[in-house]
């Protein structure tokens, strides 16, 4: 399934976003999610479904003033 | 003894972790600061990189309160999702707000920035709103919920100091019991001490420092200057007299005549 993250189309096998951001190397808590402009929250990951042409944003801390 | 949203701020210094020469400078210009408020923000990650979770380690090591921002949004929808992302992230309900109404000035567009802050409130935040020193905005932004002000005192990152001393003191008697933190456009230890003076409560820095010659030393600087500026403050300021006031008694001076 062809998905779009952090703006780059990316192929995964992944139906769940859980699995996606394993499958991505995505893994511990530093990162934050959004699917199409919603927010995912940490335990909403694993039963937050991802479907074909999803954009979906990882992001995460950085120096900030 | 400075609180912000029920949580008591050892250091009047806020300090932004933006734009040092290396993280080893960073870690050392906060702790000679002594600040206990550092700002953070969010940006991409790019898989398998982990840059993101060298920051968040080194971060964790600051030992301080962390307050995300939301820099770089520039509409009330973008702002709130940068704010729940940063609450999921950094587990805190603790936001910086600010919402760009102009790329050249970076000025805030206050009109947003109540809409979002009004949003967040409602969401269990925290808001610490980045504004202007316009009293209408500032009653706004207490009306919907904020319990701390952050005026800018000139451009973000310009380095002028108070541009308008007269528009901060007002801000400071028409809002006696809100925590007042200049946010923006500090440049130097001396315009911390005179804002610190007006009676504000803490400063936020990021450019003066980071951008130093010496980051360190400069952080130290600042933490003196807002210090020296507070006690000014406390001890009560004289105001400025039109005509010299001998300082030396004239009690008892010697008279001589001239032959």
């Amino acid at each position: 399934m062809r998905v779009h993250v952090n703006g780059e189309e990316v192929d995964v096998r992944a139906s769940f976003l859980s699995d996606l951001l394993n499958e991505l190397g995505f893994q511990g808590d530093w990162f934050a999610t959004a699917v199409n402009n919603e927010f995912v929250a940490r335990d909403e990951h694993a039963s937050k479904r991802i479907e074909e042409n999803d954009r979906i944003e990882v992001l995460s801390p950085m120096q900030g003033g | 003894m400075l609180r912000l949203y029920g949580q008591v701020i050892s250091s009047r210094l806020l300090l932004g972790t933006a734009q040092y020469p290396s993280p080893a400078i960073l870690e050392e210009a906060v702790r000679c600061s002594a600040s206990n408020v550092i700002t953070v923000s969010l940006r991409r990650e790019t898989a398998g990189c982990a840059e993101g979770n060298r920051f968040y380690e080194l971060m964790k090591r600051f030992r301080t309160y962390v307050l995300p921002n939301t820099a770089g949004c520039s509409s009330v929808k973008e702002a709130v999702l940068t704010a729940e992302l940063a609450r999921d992230l950094f587990k805190t309900n603790w936001i910086k707000l600010e919402v760009i109404g102009n790329q050249d000035t970076l000025q805030p567009d206050v009109f947003a920035l109540v809409d979002a802050t009004k949003i967040l409130i409602e969401k269990g935040f925290e808001v610490f709103p980045y504004t202007t020193d316009d009293l209408s905005v500032a009653s706004k932004l207490i009306e919907v919920g904020c319990k701390v002000l952050m005026p800018l005192c000139a451009p973000i990152g310009s380095a002028q100091g108070p541009r308008d001393t007269g528009c901060l003191r007002a801000m400071r008697a028409s809002f006696p019991d809100i925590p007042l933190i200049v946010d923006a456009g500090v440049g130097r230890p001396s315009h911390a001490a005179m804002i610190m003076e007006l009676g504000f409560d803490a400063i936020l820095l990021n450019t003066a420092v980071a951008k130093a010659e010496d980051p360190v030393k400069m952080a130290k600087a600042f933490a003196q200057a807002i210090d020296a500026g507070r006690l000014g403050f406390q001890a009560g300021l004289l105001e400025p007299r039109d005509i010299a006031v001998s300082s030396t008694p004239v009690i008892g001076q010697a008279v001589f005549y001239e032959a």
